[in-house]
């Protein structure tokens, strides 16, 4: 007899049972997983996306209801696909590939049938919809903006992709997250914080309850609304004012540092990315090089800052104490600054020119000698530069301001470092950068650092960040921007300064920009460009730039205004700034010849020359 | 009270607690939050077999060992009738003709069979006539269990069939020359090895192995060996042969199937492997203290098929983790140690024998289940005894406890 057969078989099967169990069970990190992604279900909750309003409290972005037309298999019965077909407007073979997709997918869970119904379609469908056993209608909310301007400001929402799940794993595919704009901004107030319910499904992927009675499931945080600083009339009014021409405008309250509007032309309806349509629309959005409409031109656009800068070399020369506001310099229209290097100035010849003359003349010679005298001050460029490059930087120049809104540009100051660089044997001078002084050299500014500066300038020597968002739900904002940021300019340096900018609009350059009964400050601006044509430099009708703020005294506005190969400053853009100064200040634009003359003016052919493939003349 | 005493009180507990612990499963099964009226009619009619167990177990004791001892070749032969009586009277369930259906209830004469075979092996062997060595005597056994084997395999029943065979082990422990034992784990061996590795290279092997097997023996001088060993070669390759040829061409895919994923060839967790992996990601989700009763997710979800029958310990692994894995695990274990130990003090053979068939039919039934439902063993449709949802089976098991019980509380007088 064999007693220990039985014994020995047993305790091994034991012990090997008991090993596999342990390796399942304790060791084995897997099956968990496994099981939960097997039978619990994780649904979200989400809250309504936060609104959006302007200053004055005018709604600019809500929710819209948009219904998908879902189906479980299983449920079908036969119905009068024909019926189905006409209300959908699908062909009976489109509709036949969605069910069998569908079926595939699971014969019990739901399945889409047919994505963002329209409101008019759902009308009729919802009436029918018991003749159609297995189908179901589910809401979802999609954004329904209240503008056709904006868009540049509000941005867009749109799927999260690999990317952003891969960041930030809150989101889950098919999830929406601000793209863009504001909406990408503000994602966590606007969004809220979605609910997770957990729920327990069976092998049929079917629902059969809460997962433990709801014990791990979370509510869903409300989403916040947000009043942005924009005033919706005046951005549509300069969105009008631009039409046909390529610019930007920019404007700002100096007092707070809040954004009133940032135009940028040509611009889209933002209601072009919501719905069916979206993808579509935005391809064409993406790929027109030429007009570039999601390029903000305000925010984006860095341009050579031209005569408007000249203020800013009058202010630090003043501070460096090369010169004084009495201080004269004589224009001969224009003058050598160096061994026949000329530069050509619209003075009479022989204008003796002063601070005031200078700036209001806009006289090239003046501030070339202003400019030499800061670079070359103690004869030691590099720390002229560099002192002049400070100054400038306290402006928020050749950086990024730091507004709430995605996107931008630094723009450039350059550097004794830089100009070590570009000559090496550092035999470098005033002289030799002197296209700074007038705005041309290597000098770039966007359209919202020149607004910030005529905002400093209006407020005699500081800012606040510029910002877009007046208030969230009330109450909030960020401290930062209601911190002063100061120049290192002294306070009484700017009014001579001022005076001159009074002076471009009374008796300058910018005549045309004279508002009844209110005193407007502001600097032309006439700006040489250049673009490559089939890989040659060429150079292109100049840009019209203006900065300028009102009233003099006590400023509520503050801007900058771009238009691309508008011939001079005074020609474009000093009129549409005065005109928002105008319409911002009084509610009216009294001027109504100029607004018609601005509205229906168009720079078509200018920007038709380029892609012309044919020689053409500027500035003519 | 002396009396009260002897009797094995500690494996009729045992017996209870399975039992208890197979009906909280079995509810957990089918439980459902909004109806329970299900998840209540199984319980409702495993309790009734249950009490029909204790019933049959309580009956028993009234019978000598000898009544068992005398009439078993005619309960042998009743349930061989019974076998084959299903051909004409049987009800056709999922393709397998195993059942009587009589009123309400079902009954599955080869789980009665089971107590028939172990109590006609026993009393063949107590026999003063039978030497288990003798060529005639060990055919005689052989075709005790074959028959019922043969009459379950035609049904079919393959697990069942398997069973009946596996008493085989109990002839070993009786004495049977080893060589069957040798031969039965090197078929094994050269089983496995087949389907892993392919004829060809088996064969080779073994070709291998006899040629150094008779260059060893030639050189000392003992030329005998040469004739055997080719014979054994030949042999081995035929069934080798063989193994390749049923594999391929008398299975079915889903036969093979079984075997290749059980040898990790293939993975299919949506078809023929569905089965052996939800049960694996229930057992493993339980973790160590499992996930609380009516807690299991899969459970819930159903996504184990025949869960309150033969995958009954996935809900266990689930719900009740390592720990009570283990715990029902080292319960049976104890249980057919105990059976074991008992026999061996039997003074008679037939008491033996029969001891060691119920433990030998408790041990494989365990073995094969939980090595299917950990995935050690290919998919075989084998209950849990005591614990799975059947009546059948816990009334024959209820038997076989009863008879064991009697046999146990006699061997004092």
């Amino acid at each position: 007899m064999r007693t220990r057969f039985f014994p020995i078989l047993v305790g091994l099967f034991g012990a090997i049972l008991l090993i596999r169990l342990f390796s399942l069970q304790i060791l084995s990190d897997e099956y968990g997983d496994l099981s939960l992604k097997n039978s619990v279900l994780k649904e979200y909750v989400y809250p309504e996306r936060g609104y959006v309003y302007d200053r004055n409290g005018k709604l600019l972005v809500s929710n819209q209801p948009m219904y998908d037309l879902m189906v479980v298999p299983k449920n079908l019965r036969p119905f009068d696909t024909l019926d189905l077909c006409r209300m959908l407007r699908l062909s009976t073979q489109e509709l036949n590939i969605k069910i069998t997709k569908a079926k595939r997918y699971s014969m019990r869970a739901p399945s889409i049938l047919l994505s963002q119904i329209s409101k008019q379609d759902y009308g009729t469908l919802q009436e029918k919809m018991w003749k159609f056993p297995g189908m179901y209608i589910q809401r979802k909310s999609v954004r329904n903006y209240h503008t056709d301007v904006a868009s540049n400001i509000l941005g867009y929402i749109s799927e999260v992709n690999y990317f952003d799940i891969e960041t930030n794993p809150y989101y889950k595919q098919g999830e929406l997250i601000g793209r863009q704009g504001i909406e990408k901004t503000y994602e966590k107030l606007l969004s809220g914080k979605k609910g997770v319910t957990y729920l327990q499904r069976d092998k049929f992927n079917r629902i059969i309850g809460s997962y433990k009675d709801g014990v791990f499931d979370t509510l869903a945080v409300p989403a916040q609304d947000i009043t942005l600083s924009i005033d919706i009339d005046l951005q549509e009014y300069g969105t009008t004012l631009l039409a046909n021409k390529r610019g930007g405008i920019l404007a700002i309250e100096p007092s707070t540092g809040e954004i009133l509007m940032s135009v940028s032309t040509p611009t889209y309806n933002p209601n072009l990315l919501v719905g069916r349509a979206r993808s579509e629309n935005f391809n064409i959005l993406k790929q027109d090089t030429l007009n570039r409409f999601l390029f903000d031109r305000s925010l984006q656009g860095q341009y050579p800052p031209g005569s408007p800068f000249k203020v800013l070399n009058a202010l630090i020369a003043l501070e460096e104490g090369v010169i004084t506001p009495k201080a004269t310099f004589t224009c001969y229209s224009g003058h050598f600054y160096a061994l026949n290097q000329f530069m050509e100035c619209k003075c009479i010849p022989g204008s003796i020119n002063n601070l005031d003359r200078g700036i209001h003349n806009s006289c090239n010679t003046y501030f070339s000698n202003v400019y030499r005298r800061i670079i070359d001050k103690d004869n030691n460029a590099p720390d002229g530069m560099n002192t002049w490059q400070s100054h400038l930087s306290s402006f928020g120049l050749g950086n990024y301001l730091g507004y709430d809104h995605p996107v931008g540009q630094s723009g450039y100051v350059p550097n004794a470092n830089f100009y070590n660089l570009w000559y090496p044997n550092q035999r470098w001078r005033g002289a030799t950068t002197v296209s700074n002084a007038i705005g041309q050299g290597e000098i770039l500014m966007t359209p919202i650092q020149l607004a910030n500066v005529a905002a400093t300038i209006a407020n005699r020597g500081f800012f606040f960040t510029p910002h877009f968002v007046k208030g969230v739900q009330g109450d909030f904002i960020d401290p930062q921007y209601k911190t002063k940021r100061h120049t290192t300019i002294s306070n009484e340096h700017f009014d001579p300064v001022v005076e001159g900018m009074a002076n471009v609009v009374k008796k300058g350059t910018a005549r045309i920009a004279a508002v009844r009964g209110i005193e407007v400050c502001g600097k032309t601006g006439t700006i040489e460009n250049f673009t490559k044509i089939n890989g040659v430099r060429t150079q292109l009708t100049d840009h019209s730039m203006f900065i300028a703020f009102a009233p003099k005294e006590n400023p509520k506005i503050a801007l900058a205004v771009i238009v691309e190969n508008g011939y001079w400053g005074g020609r474009w853009a000093a009129p549409i700034a005065s005109l928002v100064i105008e319409k911002y200040l009084t509610g009216d634009v009294k001027r109504t010849w100029l607004e018609k003359r601005m509205m229906e003016g168009s720079l078509e052919a200018e920007y038709a020359k380029v892609t012309s493939n044919k020689p053409f003349s500027i500035n003519e | 009270m002396n009396k009260l005493t002897r009797f094995d009180w500690f494996s009729l507990l045992l017996y209870v607690v399975l039992v208890a612990i197979g009906l909280v499963n079995i509810y957990s099964t089918m439980y459902n939050s909004n109806d329970n009226s299900i998840a209540l009619g199984f319980i409702q009619k495993q309790l009734i077999s249950f009490g029909l167990g204790i019933a049959l177990i309580f009956m028993i004791q009234f019978f000598d060992t000898r009544f068992f001892e005398r009439y078993a070749s005619i309960i042998y032969l009743i349930s061989l009738l019974s076998l084959s009586g299903l051909w004409l009277f049987g009800t056709e369930v999922s393709g397998a003709r195993s059942w009587y259906g009589i009123g309400g209830f079902s009954l599955q004469p080869s789980e009665f069979a089971k107590v028939a075979v172990a109590l006609a092996l026993a009393k063949f062997l107590g026999d003063f006539n039978t030497q288990i060595k003798r060529t005639k005597d060990y055919i005689v056994a052989f075709i005790i269990m074959g028959i019922p084997a043969v009459l379950t395999l035609l049904q079919p029943d393959p697990g069942t069939a398997l069973i009946f065979l596996s008493l085989f082990l109990v002839l070993h422990t009786e004495g049977l020359p080893s060589f069957f034992f040798t031969i039965l784990i090197s078929l094994f061996i050269l089983f496995i090895s087949t389907l892993l590795l392919g004829m060809y290279w088996v064969m080779f092997a073994i070709v291998l192995l006899a040629s150094l097997y008779i260059a060893l023996q030639s050189k000392r001088k003992r030329k005998k060996v040469v004739f055997p060993a080719v014979i054994a070669s030949v042999l081995f390759c035929g069934f080798t042969y063989s193994v390749t040829y049923i594999f391929e061409h008398i299975f079915e895919q889903r036969h093979r199937d079984r075997f290749n994923i059980l040898l990790g060839k293939k993975v299919d967790t949506q078809g023929i492997g569905y089965n052996i992996n939800q049960s694996q990601i229930a057992i493993g989700s339980g973790r160590f203290s499992g996930k609380g009763f009516l807690e299991g997710t899969q459970t819930k979800g159903g996504f184990v098929p025949e869960q309150q029958t033969d995958y009954i310990f996935t809900t266990i692994g689930e719900e009740w983790g390592f720990v009570g894995s283990a715990l029902v695990l080292i319960l049976f274990i104890t249980l057919i140690l105990r059976v074991v130990r008992i026999a061996y003090k039997q003074k008679t053979t037939f008491s033996r024998v029969f001891c060691l068939g119920f433990a030998c039919t408790l041990f494989i039934h365990v073995a094969i289940n939980l090595g299917m439902v950990v995935g050690l063993v290919p998919t075989i449709g084998i209950p849990l005894p005591l614990m799975s949802y059947g009546g059948s089976s816990l009334l024959a098991f209820s038997a076989f406890l009863g008879i064991y019980l009697r046999i146990a509380y006699q061997r004092m007088d």
